[in-house]
């Protein structure tokens, strides 16, 4: 048994966090470090807030440290002040450009809930080609849609326009602000009517799908996602494959959780870097890291990410 | 090949830290930070 392969099964063999799933765990508590918050039912107003998070977590999330990339996306483009969001957008690419879709792979709290909830052990469903594949374009719709183009143009009466993506769609907000919010707060909750149960079913079709389908808000809905997705193949942190190592044994498209073809295409746009092919691996032929564009070296023979 | 990958993604990058350091002189972190510090009623399902 080779050395490696040798020690990937003892370390299998015990049960303890794994990597992804620490990252997951500190980023989620960084993002959202003001415990206060939840007891007093308010939200944090520090100077971090100038800055946006890399992930879908919104700054109405009474822990929340950051502002939401989205949410300060649609309120800069519905403000009526017909501005181009450079702020907002240059700090998205810097995100996207840096890590690609490991934003939604580590460090993406939504996504450890939705990983979280597909620990449950309930059958699983598989969904067919068919529709996974057309279905996967859904989050570029509700980005350009609902993100974009709404609070862009369908302003309203006083020249505004309301946050679409937030206010009809994302569950992230309705699970990290609305729901603390209300149960600490409530004025809130007297205010609550038809939308905070619209968004509480949309929620809860999210959450209940998760435990039967690998995150399907990161395959089919997430506007945050489809913008990183376009990163994917270029960023900064890449997957890499190595070819002359791979036993063609096929683990890690079983464990793939989004359903990338590994060995043909492993910096697809729906790969979220989560690193459960290069755990599986057995021979080590999957690595990842960040690559400034230097030359691989002859010895690796790693597979130079194709445009 | 991975010439062109390496100079899109310092391309990008460049471009994206212009749009941000723009960003800031228009004064546009302001306004993120002016959202952000108030609850937002849609996002919670209220507004």
């Amino acid at each position: 048994m080779p050395g490696m392969y040798r020690d990937r099964v003892k370390r299998g063999n015990k049960r303890r966090i794994s990597f992804q799933r620490m990252i997951q765990l500190l980023a989620a508590a960084a993002f959202n470090g003001y415990a206060l918050g939840f007891g007093k039912g308010k939200i944090f107003t520090g100077q971090t807030k100038l800055f946006c998070v890399p992930v879908l977590n919104c700054y109405s999330c009474p822990g929340a440290l950051g502002a939401c990339p989205i949410g300060s996306l649609q309120a800069a483009l519905g403000s009526g002040k017909n501005r181009f969001p450079f702020y907002v957008l240059g700090l998205m690419m810097l995100f996207g450009v840096v890590l690609g879709r490991a934003v939604c792979g580590l460090l993406c709290p939504f996504g450890l809930v939705q990983d979280l909830l597909h620990k449950i052990p309930v059958p699983k469903l598989a969904v067919p080609k068919k529709i996974d594949r057309p279905a996967r374009y859904v989050k570029y719709i509700v980005l350009l849609v609902l993100v974009i183009l709404l609070p862009a143009f369908a302003v309203g009466n006083a020249g505004i326009a309301p946050p679409y993506f937030c206010k009809y769609v994302c569950p992230a907000g309705t699970l990290g602000g609305g729901i603390p919010l209300l149960l600490a707060n409530p004025g809130l909750r007297q205010a609550a009517g038809w939308l905070l149960g619209w968004k509480s079913l949309v929620l809860l079709v999210i959450l209940a799908l998760s435990a039967v389908i690998h995150r399907p808000f990161c395959k089919y809905l997430c506007p945050l996602g489809a913008f990183y997705a376009l990163f994917n193949r270029f960023s900064f942190y890449q997957m890499r494959f190595d070819r002359e190592k791979c036993v063609g044994c096929g683990k890690c498209e079983r464990a793939c959780p989004m359903n990338v073809e590994v060995t043909k295409n492993i910096n697809s746009p729906e790969c979220i870097r989560c690193g459960m092919c290069k755990n599986v691996c057995p021979t080590g032929a999957v690595s990842s890291g960040f690559s400034c564009g230097k030359a691989a070296s002859p010895d690796a023979r790693e597979t130079t990410p194709e445009m | 090949m991975r010439i062109k990958t390496s100079a899109l993604r310092f391309g990008v990058a460049a471009a994206a830290l212009g749009l941000t350091v723009f960003g800031v002189a228009l004064g546009q972190h302001q306004e993120v930070f002016q959202k952000a510090v108030r609850i937002c009623l849609e996002c919670i399902g209220i507004g």
